[in-house]
């Protein structure tokens, strides 16, 4: 990998000894879509904020594109920033909003006109120009806060839960528009979401944060296959990875805790199983139904089954599966690469 | 059908005027009538022993208009709104910007900004006249301090009006100041850190966002600090009386004297229907012509 293009080095920031976030490092490869993600309270707004330079870290370094930018003025730092709230100002219309940051810069009047013109094209807004943002949908707002971010030509852009305020089916639309427009105009995105689907989907790398930590960093695909503890196993994925307590299955007594996914999952043949749970509830998809199962030394515990099925809860039911899907935890929940050796017989 | 529908329109109608009655009884008493009573008034001559009150028409208005006094009156009343109106809204909404930002005892500042506020204007008067006071007061005290002569601030003719003033000014600014204080708090955080992330330098954010999102309350004190360029006169009965020589008489107060002092009603009341319409007049004008451009949220 070449010299990343922004940089973060064992960053730390605390608000009167309360801890925001810690010893994070990352590092960002120009052109990549990166996903902030974690539970609320985490720290990836944090994150977000200390590099977008409207908070200073307490201790570490921030770089971007070669340039050490820990203590730069935000504006200082070639970059653009999507808000959650997409903070517009409610008294200027569409093409004044996305024009503010361009007449700061006194960028001429011609290239203005250009430019708004463009960003207004790809974000389908054109039309709208004279509309105040009380004037639009929250979707329209939301393209017009995306379209101050185009404008701008920065090669960061920071979005903060851009999609939270919108609904669901509009969510996903947008999040393709969202991924479109990073390929196409070639920018580097940070995107910070609770939403592990928008991480998963759009990221081309995801940092799961817990607690001001970051718990793993890697390709969606490496989080779901391959979690770095159980905090990432259980938060990745729907349903999440379960946890089995080694000591219940027959055979790894040696293992503490053992991670299964649900895909992997099948219902077997009274006495036939390697478990035998009780059904705790019938959760209906559509073309699948996944029931939620419990059993003493397990957790999370969801097999899923093709098309509708109504188990009634309590009853019984015995599931199987193949010790390759099994990943591995140690006591301290951190994977364990291989399957640890049989204890002494 | 139609009948449900006239009794529950009906039904709705009267609860409706149950709602409006208390606000209309008092209004009528206390507002509508007694601006009607002063017009009608207004249009009589003053009763004497010997000659009965009469219809005159508008010759209470031409006597007026004829006053010097009034002239001069209004001349003082219009320097007092001129200056009182601008001076105290910059001052009130600089001191917003100020204790709005992150600054150390930021409570104590908006108490302290707050206090003049709470005085009853005579206390506050009493406090000014010591500082006035020549001789005697903090300004001459100040003043000798430096070698400058002691001036009678209240006492000429040239310096009374403005003495007025400037507590007039230091007297609303902080009332002021709160609404500005709250509307600041109004605006979100984050279009700050836009701004911030665009360049604009703080003057920008406030010319380009502030301002403008506070605009109605900038139309709402405008309205109240012109109201209160015509009503707030009880510093001048312990200041200067209107004196010396009418130099800080306002219209309110020559109002009063001509009705409780030389015992005028009919032009006192013509007088009062002046301030009324040309007080009506520009209200309008502002909410009319400003409010096309303002922005409410």
């Amino acid at each position: 990998m070449a010299t990343p293009f922004v940089h973060v080095e064992n960053v730390a920031k605390r608000w009167n000894g309360q801890l925001g976030v810690e010893n994070v490092s990352l590092s960002i490869p120009r052109g990549s879509f990166v996903a902030l993600l974690g539970p609320s309270g985490c720290g990836k707004s944090t994150t977000l904020r200390l590099l977008s330079g409207l908070e200073l870290p307490d201790e570490g370094r921030i770089s971007i594109d070669g340039r050490d930018v820990t203590t730069a003025a935000p504006s200082d730092r070639n970059l653009s920033m999507v808000f959650q709230s997409y903070a517009l100002f409610p008294h200027l219309n569409v093409a004044e909003n996305v024009v503010f940051g361009l007449k700061v810069r006194r960028v001429a009047a011609a290239e203005r006109r250009e430019k708004l013109k463009r960003a207004l094209e790809i974000t389908g807004l054109l039309g709208y120009e004279n509309r105040k943002p009380g004037e639009l949908s929250g979707g329209q707002r939301q393209r017009v806060a995306l379209a101050r971010a185009i404008v701008a030509n920065q090669p960061l852009c920071l979005m903060d839960e851009p999609l939270s305020n919108l609904d669901a089916k509009l969510r996903a639309s947008v999040r393709k528009d969202i991924k479109k427009l990073q390929v196409d105009l070639g920018i580097t995105v940070v995107y910070v979401t609770h939403d592990q689907t928008e991480a998963m989907s759009m990221a081309d790398m995801v940092v799961l944060m817990k607690d001001g930590h970051i718990q793993q960093i890697g390709a969606p695909e490496d989080l779901y296959y391959r979690p770095a503890n159980t905090f990432v196993a259980e938060f990745v994925g729907s349903p999440p990875m379960a946890l089995i307590e080694g000591a219940a299955l027959p055979g790894f007594e040696g293992v503490p805790l053992i991670g299964l996914r649900a895909e992997n999952v099948h219902v077997a043949a009274p006495g036939q199983g390697r478990l035998r749970c009780q059904v705790s509830e019938c959760e209906f998809l559509g073309s699948e139904t996944f029931i939620g199962l419990t059993h003493p030394s397990a957790t999370g515990l969801t097999v899923s089954m093709p098309g509708l099925k109504t188990i009634p809860a309590g009853q019984s039911l015995d599931i199987g599966f193949a010790d390759e899907h099994l990943h591995f935890f140690d006591a301290s929940g951190q994977r364990a690469e291989t399957r640890p050796p049989r204890p002494a017989e | 059908m139609a009948h449900h529908v006239n009794i529950e329109r009906r039904r709705q109608a009267v609860y409706g005027w149950l709602l409006l009655s208390p606000a209309v009884i008092l209004l009528t008493t206390f507002a509508f009538y007694p601006s009607l009573a002063t017009l009608w008034s207004s249009l009589f001559s003053r009763g004497t022993r010997r000659r009965p009150s009469e219809f005159v028409g508008t010759e209470n208005y031409t006597d007026l208009f004829a006053d010097p006094t009034f002239w001069k009156v209004v001349t003082n009343n219009l320097i007092y709104a001129g200056a009182t109106i601008p001076i105290s809204i910059a001052i009130a909404l600089g001191m917003a910007l100020w204790a709005n930002s992150k600054i150390p005892a930021r409570g104590f500042v908006r108490t302290a900004y707050f206090t003049p506020t709470v005085l009853p204007m005579i206390a506050a008067a009493n406090l000014w006249l010591f500082f006035y006071t020549p001789g005697l007061g903090v300004l001459d005290q100040i003043g000798s301090l430096f070698g400058l002569p002691s001036v009678n601030w209240l006492g000429q003719p040239e310096t009374a009006l403005w003495a007025v003033i400037v507590v007039t000014i230091w007297k609303e600014a902080g009332f002021f100041m709160i609404f500005y204080l709250a509307a600041l708090q109004t605006i979100p955080e984050d279009l700050k850190e836009a701004a911030d992330i665009e360049g604009a330098s703080r003057w920008t954010y406030t010319r380009r966002i502030v301002l403008p999102l506070l605009m109605p309350t900038t139309l709402f004190i405008m309205v109240n600090a012109l109201i209160n360029s015509v009503k707030l006169i009880d510093h001048l009965f312990i200041l200067t009386k209107g004196g010396p020589n009418d130099a800080s008489k306002l219209i309110l107060y020559y109002i009063w004297e001509m009705a409780f002092a030389f015992f005028d009603a009919p032009h006192a009341a013509a007088m009062t229907i002046l301030v009324l319409v040309v007080l009506g007049v520009v209200a309008g004008i502002k909410f009319t012509i400003l409010d096309k451009r303002t922005h409410y949220q």
